[in-house]
């Protein structure tokens, strides 16, 4: 394997992530993946990768990295104040490093996910054609696993030669606010919920708890009133199912989910929302909208516009 | 015949439902429209996750509109027959029953009030049809257990069952297909790996094969272990 960088310090938990697993659901295999797509995007397109290459995800608090080998690197998402070797390096622009610079991030200021994408992407084997790591089956990324103190990763080849000298910059994205909205689409099961139930769902506000992590968030907040119990025969769970489980409080769906399940769903976060319900850290706020799926479509093609956008703008050197 | 109703599942899935019940019938309604997809793609459609009673379909909203994959499936849905087809694979499962690879074997020939060998043979003596997977990787979701075998889960779920366990839970048999904490009551354990990251596919079976158990003695159990 080539050189490319060892893992100093890990943080609180750093793994190998990409788009996802595809086409394995149906034998109950979650597609894993990135949290926050977007950001995983922004970073690899700064570094000239396709936007799904795998790259690094940091929660909370990020890892400390020594550089073995040259190459050009960004950083997205989370707020992790990152440092090299010492002096501050802005998040959102790529950046060259050299052999034995030491790379260090810090706890997150703002957000919760921090990506770190270098040029040419991660040398680990396709596992059922992802790099994603899956906890649940130990599979991918990694040794299947999050990344701890001495682990080595090599990088592969650039995708494109990048000028070490170009200013490749993407807008800042910020995290913080009070509380962030999350636009969904009713449904699939929301005929188990009595109108005053709906009506809280998406008044309230409701706070991250501790139990949210990479599988799903578990929420705090006004209990969603059901008609009777919100148990249902087994159906598939999509990414940003917000289910109600008798007791009332909503679950979110990430990623890393069970691909199937037995709670009602009363409305599933639209895919563009998800990356900003990614970056909640515990403690913090969401709250629902319900948008129609015409405006979901508009919104997704919108995103998928101005990444395309950047990527032009990067090669014609901004 | 079911009708199928139809709901947006977020805006990158549909969901295409046969009903509320666990039924052979309904389930092979969820398994021809799975199958009609795999045979004739729909451009846009990425994956598909059958359940005992629906089909989630996950599609990309920027190549494909909503209205058109609804249209589609309910067109498709229209054709299906609840008829159970016998097309589904039969995967033999060799099993070590009893002993230190089903601990529980004993407890539920006494609850059930039969033999060992009584539990042996009525468990390993029939097909039973995949209705799903889920849960677990290639966890699968069996029917047709003698239902004079049917015992309770464990009070106590354990800590860590070792992977190819197999287990009565309720009325409901299964096989672990990796180490996990569960409640079930184990009765045995296959040298098989049921499923396998390494191996394409990575799981032994597919909703709508059939499972058949098959006793084997400890020198088989090892003999097929080693062979892996």
């Amino acid at each position: 394997m080539s050189s490319g960088f060892r893992i100093v310090k890990a943080g609180l938990q750093c793994s190998v992530q990409d788009s996802g697993r595809i086409g394995y659901q149906s034998y109950g295999i979650a597609t894993s993946g990135a949290l926050d797509l977007r950001s995983l995007a922004i970073a690899n397109i700064l570094v000239g990768n396709p936007a799904g290459e795998a790259a690094l995800e940091a929660a909370l608090i990020g890892p400390e990295l020594e550089i073995e080998s040259g190459n050009i690197m960004a950083i997205t998402g989370a707020d992790m104040e990152p440092r090299l070797n010492g002096e501050a390096v802005p998040q959102y622009a790529a950046f060259a490093v050299n052999p034995g610079d030491i790379l260090s991030l810090g706890a997150a200021v703002s957000g919760c996910r921090a990506y770190i994408a270098f040029a040419g992407g991660l040398d680990l084997p396709l596992v059922m054609g992802s790099r994603s790591t899956n906890f649940m089956c130990s599979l991918g990324g990694f040794e299947g696993r999050a990344l701890r103190a001495d682990d080595s990763i090599g990088f592969r080849s650039p995708f494109a030669p990048l000028d070490p000298d170009s200013r490749r910059r993407a807008r800042t994205e910020n995290f913080s606010g009070q509380v962030a909205t999350l636009r969904v689409v009713a449904g699939p099961q929301d005929e188990f919920f009595t109108q005053a139930g709906i009506d809280t769902f998406y008044e309230a506000e409701y706070r991250l708890t501790e139990r949210s992590d990479r599988m799903g968030c578990v929420l705090e907040g006004p209990i969603v009133q059901a008609k009777g119990k919100t148990d249902i025969v087994s159906d598939g769970i999509p990414l940003g199912a917000i289910q109600i489980p008798s007791h009332g409080k909503p679950i979110i769906m990430l990623a890393e989910r069970q691909t199937t399940g037995g709670y009602a769903k009363i409305a599933t976060v639209i895919s563009t929302d998800i990356p900003l319900l990614a970056q909640r850290r515990p403690g913090e706020k969401v709250a629902f909208k319900r948008v129609s799926l015409g405006v979901a479509r508009r919104v997704a093609l919108a995103e998928i516009a101005q990444l395309a956008e950047l990527r032009r703008d990067l090669k014609r050197g901004n | 015949m079911h009708k199928a109703s139809f709901r947006p599942a977020g805006d990158r899935a549909i969901v295409a439902s046969f009903g509320e019940a666990i039924s052979e019938e309904l389930n092979a309604e969820v398994l021809g429209l799975d199958s009609s997809l795999a045979q004739n793609p729909i451009a846009g459609v990425i994956e598909s996750v059958p359940t005992y009673r629906s089909l989630l379909v996950y599609y990309d909203p920027t190549k494909l509109r909503y209205r058109r994959l609804e249209r589609e499936l309910a067109k498709r849905s229209r054709s299906l027959s609840s008829a159970v087809p016998r097309n589904g694979r039969t995967i033999e499962i060799p099993v070590r029953y009893g002993d230190v690879y089903g601990e529980d074997l004993s407890d539920v020939a006494q609850y059930c009030g039969l033999s060992e060998a009584e539990v042996i043979a009525r468990h390993s003596g029939r097909d039973y049809r995949i209705y799903m997977l889920g849960f677990l990787p290639g966890f699968a979701y069996l029917g047709g257990m003698d239902s004079s075998l049917a015992t309770p889960r464990l009070d106590t779920p354990r800590k860590s069952i070792p992977a190819g366990s197999i287990g009565i839970g309720g009325e409901q048999t299964g096989i672990y297909p990796l180490a996990s904490p569960g409640g079930w009551r184990l009765i045995g354990r296959t040298p098989l790996k049921p499923y396998d990251p390494r191996r394409e596919p990575p799981i032994l079976y597919r909703p709508g094969d059939f499972i058949r158990f098959r006793s084997v003695d400890d020198d088989e159990f090892e003999d097929i272990r080693a062979s892996l």
